[in-house]
């Protein structure tokens, strides 16, 4: 039996974006067993977010991730708009959506493309950051910045698309819906991608199941679970049916993602069509109290907001379950008998980010 | 075939980036650049500085009314232009640059 030894993976690591620890266990080459530490940018954002009022809470969460930045303050949102009773015009759940879906389509290519970068393709990276340019764009044309819209509030969003920028959004998705016609069916039949992605990191519908997968991680094993499905926002009226792919494997994950921009394209068209006139927001009135958890689909997976009001403009407690914490058990499980070359690209393969897991 | 429409696209298309700092984008007309005042509507009333989430307003009124804000601490949420009784900030679209 060959000598066992241990190397560490990250925090600072080549492809990483982001600082995760895995403590390899290697026999030759091959991997016996993963043990991951996090902890390396911990921000103590829950705790902050205890000394700022509710309605400022809302851009605080925002800047738990730098990718979903607008789901986290959606989820935020709707979980105090439970806990004080606000019924949302429907122009501002619609509105939300289609933020949601733009937010989504940036969030997946930006990880094709540091996926691509992590085996070695430099030219899908480029090809799919240049696609990913075109929604970062719209986000700045509708909603005045890139990344941080900073546009959900309690109550609604807080700034009204004219029909002009609506009608550049519809163009703008054809815009991609043209690239991504370029782009993907390339990449699932490239002969390199399918070598290294294929077979590598499987993990069954059952271990999934029971790691508590959530996101492209279980829809890729077959779980059928997209938090979507619940119709929160517009979600219930746009007729969503969640991707699924049965394999399992990194394959099998790119799949689902991919097919998951055309969906989300879909949804924004849909959404904007179906755009309901009236107001976009409404004045919270009273304070926050009791209980709620609030959940929401999140491009990596669904995220979950506790939230605890005491009656007063401060929260009482706010806690943050990311995807990507969900998610690392489940990866735990995929490494165990992987080729150590293979690492990079299973832990990308669960799209990792790792400062909205330590908050 | 697909792929090689792509290649002759890409061959003969402009550059995907500009050559910045030779050459700028304009930015859009509703982006959040950095915050600007007028200094003659303020009332001073620390309104904007209340509500600000990341505390990058100073509003004092003794000893002399002064109104300043930390460019580095701002988001450029935008939410002080919307609660500004007097609605004397305002955002501008270009980048706030370090001088
Ligand atoms: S809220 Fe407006 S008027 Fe009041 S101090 Fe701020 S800028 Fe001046
Ligand atoms: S834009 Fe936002 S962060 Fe900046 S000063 Fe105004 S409220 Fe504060």
């Amino acid at each position: 039996m060959a000598r066992k030894s241990v190397i560490p993976f990250g925090p600072q690591h080549p492809v990483l974006p982001e600082p995760l620890h895995l403590r390899l266990v290697l026999e030759d080459e091959r991997v016996v067993e993963a043990l991951p530490s996090i902890g390396y940018i911990h921000r103590g954002l829950e705790k902050l977010a205890e000394q700022k009022d509710y309605i400022q809470d809302a851009f605080l969460v925002e800047r738990t991730c730098g990718i979903c930045s607008f789901i986290h303050a959606l989820t935020y949102c709707q979980g105090i708009e439970a806990l004080l009773k606000l019924e949302v015009p429907p122009r501002a759940r619609y509105l939300r959506t289609v933020w949601s879906e733009m937010h989504r389509v940036h969030s997946h290519l930006l990880w094709l493309g540091l996926l691509a970068d992590a085996f070695g393709f430099e030219n899908l990276f480029m090809q799919a950051w240049r696609a990913r340019e075109e929604v970062v764009d719209l986000m700045e044309v509708t909603a005045g910045a890139r990344i941080m819209l900073g546009m959900c509030c309690v109550g609604g969003v807080r700034r009204d698309l004219t029909d002009e920028q609506l009608a550049a959004v519809l163009k703008s998705m054809d815009k991609l819906n043209r690239q991504f016609d370029d782009l993907i069916p390339v990449i699932l039949k490239d002969y390199s991608v399918q070598q290294r992605l294929r077979g590598v990191g499987r993990i069954s519908r059952e271990t999934a199941y029971e790691r508590g997968a959530v996101g492209p991680v279980a829809r890729a094993s077959g779980v059928a679970r997209d938090f979507r499905e619940t119709g929160y926002a517009a979600y219930g009226e746009l007729g969503f049916v969640p991707v699924v792919e049965t394999e399992g494997d990194c394959y099998a994950r790119m799949e689902v993602r991919l097919a998951e921009l055309y969906q989300c394209l879909h949804l924004v068209r849909a959404a904007v069509r179906k755009m309901p006139s009236g107001p976009i927001s409404v004045t919270p009135k009273g304070n926050p109290d009791g209980e709620y958890v609030s959940r929401t689909e999140q491009p990596r997976g669904e995220v979950v907001y506790y939230l605890k009001g005491n009656g007063g403009k401060n929260l009482d407690r706010l806690r943050i379950r990311t995807p990507t914490f969900a998610n690392i058990a489940p990866l735990l499980a995929m490494l165990p008998g992987c080729e150590l070359a293979d690492v990079p690209v299973i832990v990308l393969s669960i799209d990792p980010c790792i400062s909205c897991t330590e908050r | 075939m697909t792929f090689l429409n792509a290649i002759f696209r890409n061959l003969f298309s402009r550059p995907a980036t500009r050559r910045y700092p030779f050459v700028k984008r304009e930015p859009f007309p509703g982006t959040r650049g950095q915050l600007a005042i007028d200094p003659d509507r303020c009332i001073y009333c620390g309104i904007c500085a209340k509500r600000c989430p990341a505390n990058a307003i100073t509003v004092s009124k003794t000893p002399s009314k002064s109104w300043t804000l930390d460019n580095y601490r701002c988001v450029i949420c935008g939410y002080c232009v919307e609660v500004c009784p007097k609605k004397c900030l305002t955002m501008k679209q270009d980048y706030f640059s370090p001088k």
